[in-house]
């Protein structure tokens, strides 16, 4: 049985998760409690976590010297680098375990890293550390932006949502194009584990934090983290969007194991894309608009083709890995 | 004292990469450029032979190099990678981030023209973009410079008062292309020298868990800032020590600077890297003729050793600075710094700034000459930018 929320409430009540309060993140920030379940996860399984940051909100808000919120061994080197660092520092530890200078500790290296940091600048080097083969956890908090410099365009915005590069105006409806699927990216190196996750289903989240932390191999976790403040929804709002992104079959959720896809959570029924859209204040520019619902109802068609694909995937990998 | 030791034929790369064997770093991150490609391969397959334990992480690019090193480096490893030219350009940000981290990574690197246009020869200009990254740079004349400052850098950017990274310039074809018979050290005495690393706050002690790269703004920045300039300073006391150890250890003599019959020199040629042999042949052909010119080879370009450079220059008729890369809209970088170092003189030699060799063009004895008789016949005009093996 995989650890539950009550559990590691209990568990963690006195004990330090390794980010601590004192940090600077919006109050109802996604990025922060994604952190703690997955250190609390991690603590929960016996694991040292070494922990790398990219340069982004939760990088910048936890560690503002002479202050640090973390009560773990933390690097952060740049924007588009963290997954080529906790390559080198996991790389570091083969080598010194090996040559008899660090005790051997059960240690687990996991990278924090926003959509900026993974779809766009940062690619590159997740790809690489990827390939190679590196024991690490990439961990993904998709607030589909970069909003810690104020909310533009990133790969992951989704169509329709109002950032500072990609505006609705008078013309242009914002954000022409679909998110990258990042998932499908990472599957495509076959070695990996790689998931969706979501706030909203903390058993399926402990359950894929485990799993990342058992695969021998690269692991890749993406969370969806809604961000209060460009989402433009209020700071008690986090789960529940969450919620309704899987709902809604916006993001939904699954895993892919060397070519094996599983979705993990299937809803009985769904509600409309819409109503993901209306519950935030992002899209309201764009349901404005006069020719919102055919951009809606694109929207919908590609939900639901997205899913319908999934079921298919899932149906032809079944015990079929590739590697 | 003079001590005799194997002597291989070797290329610069392969001196380098014995160097690297050698010193058997925990972990080296390297993705391959020309000219610094067979530097990887050798270490490459070194690793493959099992002749080092080392853990080589095969990079997808430069800039994931240097940052796997920062992170291994950080962790508690010694770790090294090496590169030329674009390679170095690319890695820049991370390579600022390392210096400023205050890790003591060894980076050899070939230098090569950068692009635009695209050119795999020898200059200075990939080393010189970085001159200000906050990196102890040293520039080597030959194969066996090659391989004696790789070693001693692994000392310097580890001793306590400095943890600094290091590069070491070596001229991409000419040096790590070019083959020379090279003196090798018996490993246990490079191992012996190099030490055991004793890493500073390492991420891996989780006994002790220390927050790197936080968020630095204008509270603290600043002080942070003074203290790696201090460093660099600490540079200037600690490199003749560390420069000592490995003369009783290896017998061989390192300073900041090479003096090439300077005793009696009226006339002064200033340079850094391979050019240098070329210089020696020159002065001592003018030497026959009986002209009193001697050479100063720069080997430490940063920290800048000025007040040595300076003794030294003072009292000269002429000073001649050949530099390999050029500084657009400003003085070239070594004459710059020549130039600057004798500000403080109270009588000062004639001073020409000379560039050459970009983009790997030749230099000829018979034009290094002709720069020097500039300097005799009184013709040395102070920033008049003249040019050496230029067709006009």
């Amino acid at each position: 049985m995989p650890v539950n929320l009550m559990q590691l409430a209990k568990e963690f009540d006195k004990k330090d998760p390794g980010i601590t309060q004192g940090h600077r993140l919006c109050p109802g920030c996604g990025a922060p409690i994604i952190a703690k379940f997955v250190l609390m996860v991690a603590k929960h399984l016996g694991y040292e976590p070494v922990v790398g940051l990219a340069t982004g909100c939760l990088e910048v808000s936890t560690t503002i010297y002479p202050y640090t919120a973390w009560s773990i061994p933390y690097i952060h080197n740049a924007f588009e680098n963290v997954a080529a660092t906790i390559s080198g520092v996991e790389t570091a530890y083969k080598a010194l375990k090996k040559r008899g200078r660090i005790p051997d500790k059960k240690y687990a290296f996991i990278a924090f890293a926003g959509d900026g940091g993974t779809y766009d600048i940062g690619i590159q080097s997740l790809s690489g550390a990827i390939e190679r083969g590196h024991k690490f956890v990439y961990v993904l908090y998709d607030n589909e932006g970069y909003m810690n410099t104020g909310n533009q365009r990133s790969g992951s915005t989704p169509p329709g949502a109002y950032t500072t590069t990609a505006p609705v105006g008078k013309l242009l409806p914002g954000k022409a194009q679909l998110k990258k699927n990042i998932v499908e990216i990472v599957a495509g190196h076959e070695n990996v584990y790689a998931a969706t996750l979501s706030l909203s289903e903390p058993m399926d989240f402990f359950n894929k934090v485990e799993k990342a932390l058992k695969f021998d191999g690269p692991a890749f976790l993406a969370v969806l983290s809604p961000c209060v403040r460009f989402w433009r929804i209020s700071d008690d709002k986090a789960v529940e969007i969450s919620k309704l992104a899987v709902e809604t079959k916006y993001w939904p959720l699954y895993e892919y194991e060397r070519g094996v896809y599983r979705v993990t959570r299937k809803p009985r029924s769904f509600k409309p894309i819409e109503e993901f859209l209306k519950a935030q204040g992002r899209f309201r520019a764009l349901l404005a608009r006069p020719d919102a619902k055919d951009i809606v109802d694109e929207l919908q068609k590609y939900v639901d083709a997205r899913w319908e694909r999934l079921l298919v995937l899932e149906e032809a990998t079944k015990d079929k890995p590739i590697r | 004292m003079e001590k005799v030791y194997e002597k291989k034929a070797l290329t610069g790369a392969e001196a380098v990469a014995y160097a690297m064997k050698q010193i058997n770093p925990d972990v080296v991150a390297a993705y391959p450029i020309t000219p610094q490609t067979p530097i990887v391969e050798y270490f490459a397959k070194f690793v493959a032979d099992g002749e080092v334990d080392t853990e080589m992480i095969p990079v997808e690019s430069e800039h994931s190099a240097m940052s796997a090193v920062v992170g291994a480096a950080a962790a508690g490893a010694r770790a090294m990678t090496a590169t030329s030219a674009n390679g170095l350009a690319l890695m820049h940000e991370i390579v600022y981030i390392a210096a400023s981290t205050r890790l003591p990574i060894v980076m050899p690197v070939v230098n090569r023209a950068l692009s635009a246009p695209i050119n795999i020869h020898c200059d200075h200009s990939d080393a010189m973009a970085e001159r200000d990254s906050g990196w102890i740079q040293f520039y080597v004349e030959n194969n066996q410079e090659a391989y004696d400052l790789t070693i001693l850098a692994v000392k310097l950017a580890e001793h306590e008062d400095v943890r600094l990274p290091v590069m070491v310039n070596l001229d991409g074809f000419i040096i790590s292309h070019g083959v020379e018979p090279v003196e090798l050290y018996p490993d246990d005495l490079v191992k012996g020298f190099v030490g055991e690393p004793k890493p500073l706050y390492p991420l891996l002690d989780t006994e002790h868990p220390v927050t790197y790269g936080p968020l630095d703004l204008y509270d603290y920045y600043f002080e942070h800032k003074r203290q790696q300039i201090e460093a660099m300073d600490n540079v200037k006391k600690i490199f003749p020590k560390v420069a000592e150890e490995f003369e009783r250890t290896f017998g061989k003599k390192y300073d900041f600077v090479e003096q090439y019959k300077l005793d009696d020199a009226d006339y002064v040629m200033v340079a850094l890297g391979s050019t240098n042999s070329t210089i020696k042949y020159v002065v001592d052909w003018l030497r026959e003729e009986g002209f009193k010119v001697g050479l100063l080879k720069v080997w430490m370009f940063r920290p800048f050793p000025k007040e040595q450079i300076q003794s030294i220059l003072v009292g000269r008729k002429g000073v001649i600075v050949l530099d390999r890369s050029a500084s657009f809209g400003a003085e070239p970088p070594l004459y710059e710094a020549i130039k600057s170092a004798l500000y403080e003189a109270a009588v000062r030699p004639a001073l020409g700034s000379y560039i050459y060799g970009l983009g790997g063009r030749d230099i000829k004895a018979e034009e290094i000459r002709k720069a020097f008789e500039d300097a005799i016949n009184g013709n040395l005009i102070v920033d008049e930018q003249r040019f050496l093996g230029l067709r006009e």
